[in-house]
Order: structure tokens, then C-alpha cells, then sequence
């Protein structure tokens, strides 16, 4: 292999990136908009609390907040209201979650089941108010009160599913529409030609351009990491995030490969790209590049295992976020491998020279 | 023998379709080759076999005693090609482009530089070949094709999409090439390009060689009369097609033309009248040639 001649060739697809404005743009630049905009979007969305409307008196929920205000303020939210129709309207539009009067002894939480979880937490809180006044009226000396504590769940933080979600879309991006459009572009400037009447073996050639968008790649992960680990979006990396290399560089190969197939086919730039969107776009969305999987729907999950992007999303975010250990990512950094090379294999079968 | 190349009963054919059907033919060392036909012609597919990008079927193949097909390496450093398109890198200047095609062939970057210097694009250098005109695309293509100082280079249509001026340019570009001592294979169909430029033409039609030889030669051997044309007006019909014995005579009112196998004493008689005035004579050209052999129907 000419060495001097690979490094040419890397230098001059090299160039050709990154003097390409639209290529720069919606390979790095988009991504990172995107990381910043949903970023901001979803960073204040912590569990929500709980909009209570008091109509009328309600002396439970008093004692209840004159007891313990620091507990009871994390979950509920109260505001008064002499109307009761207004305040029932208000739930109806979903604006308050729940109205709460007392009558008697009896009381009466009217709230709406359009949000399990909010449902949830009212029916729970309101039950576990009476409970404590019923104890208290019964001269029963509380042995157990109400605490609440958020649970800080591993994948519920959004930058630590949006970092490698759309990470994940950016580099299979980079790779099928990289791959994709200069195999169609080259071929039909006859370049291929070109190059294979050169001295120089198509090995340098493909290790060309497959060392360029690998390089490509690593700037992509190294700006998105730069970006989500800023203090504002607080993406915290878990010991093992250096595995994300691999699994990115993995990812690559395999979504170049899927480019390298498409450009088989295609015989132009624009259905090349056409082609390219029509693979890469539903994927973002069934293989948790812009959904996480654990808040999809059931069926997106079941369909996710068929999406390689899943693979490349997964596999980062386990490394990169979940904290788990270094092999947790070998079995997507396989099945990408393994799909690099079963798509290469019928791209050499199916490959052609020239445009006729 | 020591032919640069040398081509026996080469064929080719895709399909049910014969591009190429049996043509056989040699180049010199140092000469000037073109391959002249109409489109579809088989003169690309004859050129690709050359250049050992495609597998003949059938037929000896030698390009400077090597055989071409499978590809190989030991021929490739020998033989510079010039493609249909421009084949270039995206985005890249005329300089870095010489430049990259150069380090393929392990040659400097200094060499390469200087053979912007010879295709005249100095100025250019810094241009991204996306801005570069038509005619200096073509040059620095042909720059590229010559950085590894090649014995043999092939040009596939050269001067395809160029103005006049662009074309004349080239032509001297072309003929220094082959003055140095390579040797050249050029496919056109532009008739007074391969006139002025080649050595030698092969006519093809079909995927078959209708005419091989010195282009003068194949004009000649069309023996086809030679118009004689003056100013109308200086002359009768009657006094006009007493010129000559065979003479053929035409008036627009513009011009009046004698069409003659015999045009010496057309010219002597045209002379005793003093009838001189705008006088043209036109012998027949390649085109004649081409067109007498290939048909004039219109084929894209």
C-alpha cells in the first residue's frame, strides 16, 4: 500500500468535507442545534407537581400543609377558587390536575384520568392525607408520615437520552449519505474510472474515505460531548463513556456500508440522497434516535430491535450514561460490525465501475 | 515489431448488441491516432479495452507489449487517460487537484506544478476546478493526464463542449503533446480536429474500421469533384459549363459554382474571362469522407 498515496487521497476527501457547507452544516452543525434546542426544551422537565384547586374550605388539606409545608409543597401546587363550575372547568382543560372540597366529613377530589401518573399522584396524596387525619382524630399518635422523595431514575434524565439519541442520528447521517454520495459522484464524474486506470490499489482508496468520515465521526462525538457535558445541560459521563469510541467508530462502518449499498443502486446524486432519507429518517424515530425507547410505545420498542441505529443509540447511551460496565456495549459494537460486513459483501456483488 | 499498439480481431459485444466486431489495427510509436464514428460507434468501447478498463471478448491486445486486461499495474504508470468527464475531487483547486492525481503516481508536487505552468494554468492555480471554464477543465483534465510523463496517452472526445477559440487552444496544447514524443489516441467526432491533428484516422461505423489511413489519403481516395465558386455576374451558365467538359453549374444569385473533376482548365478559362473576383475553391474534407461512409441520417 503507497502510503503517500493514501495520504492524498485522505487530504483531498478531506477538503472536499469540509469545504462543503451543506455537508458540514447537516452533519455537525444540525445535530448540535437540535442538542441545544431540545436540550433547553427538556431541561426544567423534572416529575411535575400536582395543580390542586381548594374550593370552599377544606380543613384537611390545611392541616395537612400546616404540618408538614416542606413535604406536601414538593407534590402539590394549591391555589383557591370560590367557583366550584369554574374550577371543574379548569380540570376539564387540563390546566388544573385536580379540584378538592370538603363536605362534612367527607372529601371529594374531582380530577381528571387524561394523565395516569398525575391521576396517580392525586389519588395517592389526597388518600394519604385523610389517612393521617383519620389516625390523628382517633388520638393515634403518628407513627409513620408522609415523606416524598424523587427517585432519580438512570434514563430518566432527557440530556442523557438525547446526547447519544441524536448522536446516534448524526453519525448514521455522516455515514450512509457520506458513503452514498461520493460513490454516486464519483462514479458519475467517471473519478472511479479515473482512479482505478492510477497505479493505486482500491484498498487506499476505500481507506481513504472510510478514514475520513471515521475522523468525521469522532469530531462529531467530541462536540457533542463538549456541548452536553456543559454545566447548563449537565450530562454527567459514566466512568466507562470511552467505550462510546468504539461503538461510534462501529456505528460508522455500518451505517457507510448501508450508504456504500444505496449508492450501488442509485445513478444520481439526488435519489442517492432521496434514497438515504427515506433509511436514515424513519429510523431516528423507531430506533430511539429521537424517542428513548423506554418512554415509546411498546410496539416502537419491538420495532427498535430491527432499527441498527438502536444499536449505535443503546450502546452509547449504556457507556455513556446509564454508567454500566465497559462489555455493555460489545454486543451492539458486534451486530454493527456484523452488519458492516454483511452489507459490504452485497455492495461488492452488486458494484459498478461506471455509470453504463 | 515494435508497434505501441497492436490490435488483431478485437470484439466486444454486450448482450445481443456488437459494439465492437472484429477490428484490427496498429499505432506507431510517436504517431497521432484517431478513431473517428458517430455516436455508438464503438469507439469508447474499442478506447476502454485499450486502456484495459473493460475485457474484450475476443482478439489479440497489446498496449506497449503488455497485455491491458486484467488491469495492470506495470502498464497503468505508462499510459495517461483523459476521460469523457472532467474526473475531478470535489471542491479541490486546480493546484491541489495536480497535486493529488501526481502522489498516485509517486511524482512530486514541484513536477506537478509545472505542469500547470505547461497547460498554461498558473493563474488559475488557486481556482477550485468547479469555477474553471470549460477550456481550462479540459486542460488541467489533460494536465492530469500527463503529470507521470506517460509514452502513450488517450483523450476520449477532448474537445467535446468547447467554443472555437477554446478548441484552437487546445489543438496546440494537443500537438506539442505529441511532439515531444508521445505517442496519441484521440476519438472525436469533430471532422477538422482529426484533420488537423492526426496522423492517421480510423473510420468506424457499426463496431466495424470502415477506413484507415492518412486523413489527406482518405480525402483523396473519395474522388469527389472540386467546387469552384466566383461572384455571379462575372459570368453566363453558358460560358460557365463551357469551362470544362464534365462541369456541373449552379447560380444562386450569390454565387456561381462549378463542381469539376477537372479543375485546371476551369481555373485557366475563369482566368481568360478576368473572372476572378471572390474566388473560392474547395476540394472535398474528411467530413465528406466520414459522411459518404457513415450515412447522413441523424443519430443521437
Amino acid at each position: 500500500m503507497n502510503l503517500n498515496a493514501l495520504r492524498s487521497l485522505s487530504r483531498a476527501i478531506f477538503l472536499g468535507f469540509v469545504r462543503d457547507r451543506a455537508a458540514l452544516f447537516f452533519s455537525i452543525l444540525m445535530p448540535i442545534l437540535f442538542l441545544l434546542l431540545f436540550g433547553s426544551i427538556y431541561k426544567s422537565a423534572s416529575a411535575p407537581k400536582v395543580t390542586v384547586i381548594e374550593v370552599g374550605r377544606v380543613s384537611l388539606l390545611d392541616q395537612a400543609e400546616a404540618a408538614s409545608p416542606a413535604q406536601l409543597g414538593k407534590v402539590l401546587k394549591v391555589t383557591h377558587e370560590a367557583n366550584l363550575a369554574a374550577a371543574l372547568e379548569s380540570v376539564r382543560k387540563g390546566d388544573t390536575d385536580a379540584v378538592v372540597q370538603q363536605q362534612g366529613h367527607t372529601l371529594v377530589v374531582h380530577y381528571s384520568i387524561a394523565d395516569q401518573t398525575t391521576a396517580g399522584i392525586v389519588q395517592a396524596v389526597f388518600t394519604s392525607i385523610v389517612q393521617q387525619a383519620d389516625a390523628a382524630a382517633a388520638g393515634v399518635h403518628a407513627g409513620y408520615q408522609l415523606t416524598t422523595e424523587q427517585v432519580e431514575n438512570k434514563s430518566l434524565k432527557p440530556i442523557q437520552y438525547l446526547a447519544p439519541g441524536l448522536l446516534g442520528w448524526a453519525v448514521a447521517s455522516g455515514g450512509a449519505f457520506g458513503a452514498s454520495i461520493t460513490l454516486v459522484n464519483w462514479r458519475q464524474k467517471q473519478l472511479l474510472r479515473r482512479l482505478r486506470l492510477a497505479p493505486v490499489s482500491v484498498g487506499s482508496v476505500v481507506l481513504a474515505r472510510v478514514g475520513v468520515s471515521l475522523a468525521i465521526a469522532i469530531v462529531q462525538l467530541a462536540a457533542f460531548l463538549a456541548i452536553a457535558t456543559l454545566p447548563y445541560f449537565g450530562l454527567k459521563l459514566s466512568a466507562n463513556w470511552w467505550m462510546s469510541i468504539p461503538v461510534v467508530l462501529c456505528g460508522t462502518l455500518a451505517f457507510m456500508a448501508i450508504g456504500l449499498l444505496i449508492g450501488s443502486f442509485a445513478k444520481t446524486q439526488e435519489s442517492a440522497t432521496a434514497v438515504a432519507n427515506v433509511v436514515i429518517l424513519p429510523m431516528a424515530f423507531l430506533g430511539g434516535a429521537f424517542i428513548p425507547l423506554d418512554y415509546a410505545p411498546s410496539w416502537i420498542r419491538e420495532v427498535s430491535y430491527a432499527m441498527p441505529l438502536r444499536y449505535l443509540v443503546t450502546g452509547m447511551q449504556n457507556v455513556m450514561a446509564r454508567g454500566e460496565a465497559a462489555a455493555a456495549a460489545l454486543p451492539a459494537i458486534g451486530i454493527l460490525l456484523a452488519l458492516a460486513a454483511l452489507l459490504t459483501a452485497i455492495s461488492i456483488r452488486v458494484f459498478r465501475w461506471d455509470a453504463v | 515489431m515494435s508497434a505501441t499498439i497492436s490490435v488483431a480481431n478485437l470484439r466486444k459485444s454486450y448482450g445481443s448488441t456488437v459494439a465492437v466486431g472484429g477490428v484490427s489495427f496498429a499505432v506507431e510509436q510517436g504517431e497521432f491516432f484517431g478513431i473517428l464514428g458517430p455516436n455508438g460507434a464503438g469507439k469508447t468501447t474499442t478506447l476502454e479495452m485499450l486502456e484495459g478498463l473493460r475485457e474484450p471478448d475476443d482478439g489479440e491486445l497489446s498496449v506497449l507489449g503488455l497485455r491491458p486486461w486484467p488491469r495492470n499495474p506495470a502498464l497503468l504508470p505508462r499510459i495517461g487517460v483523459q476521460l469523457q468527464s472532467s474526473s475531478f475531487f470535489e471542491r479541490l483547486t486546480a493546484r491541489e487537484q495536480i497535486r493529488t492525481f501526481a502522489s498516485l503516481y509517486g511524482v512530486s508536487a514541484r513536477r506537478a506544478d509545472e505542469m500547470l505552468g505547461v497547460v498554461g494554468l498558473e493563474e488559475s492555480a488557486e481556482t477550485k476546478t468547479e469555477k474553471l471554464s470549460g477550456g481550462q477543465a479540459q486542460r488541467l483534465s489533460i494536465a492530469c493526464a500527463l503529470v507521470h510523463d506517460p509514452e502513450l496517452v488517450f483523450m476520449d472526445e477532448p474537445t467535446g463542449a468547447l467554443d472555437p477559440a477554446a478548441r484552437r487552444n487546445l489543438w496546440d496544447l494537443l500537438r506539442r503533446i505529441n511532439a515531444d514524443g508521445r505517442t496519441v489516441v484521440l476519438t472525436t467526432h469533430h471532422m477538422d480536429e482529426a484533420e488537423t491533428l492526426c496522423d492517421r484516422v480510423a473510420i468506424m461505423d457499426h463496431g466495424q474500421i470502415l477506413r484507415l489511413g492518412a486523413p489527406a489519403v482518405l480525402v483523396r481516395d473519395l474522388d469527389s469533384p472540386v467546387r469552384i465558386s466566383v461572384e455571379s455576374g462575372l459570368l453566363s451558365a453558358a460560358d460557365a459549363t463551357a469551362t470544362a467538359s464534365s462541369a456541373e453549374v449552379t447560380d444562386d444569385g450569390v454565387s456561381l459554382t462549378i463542381a469539376t473533376h477537372d479543375p485546371a482548365p476551369v481555373l485557366a478559362s475563369l482566368a481568360g474571362h478576368h473572372a476572378l473576383a471572390g474566388l473560392r475553391v474547395q476540394g472535398a474534407t474528411l467530413e465528406d469522407v466520414f459522411l459518404a461512409l457513415t450515412g447522413r441520417e441523424y443519430r443521437a
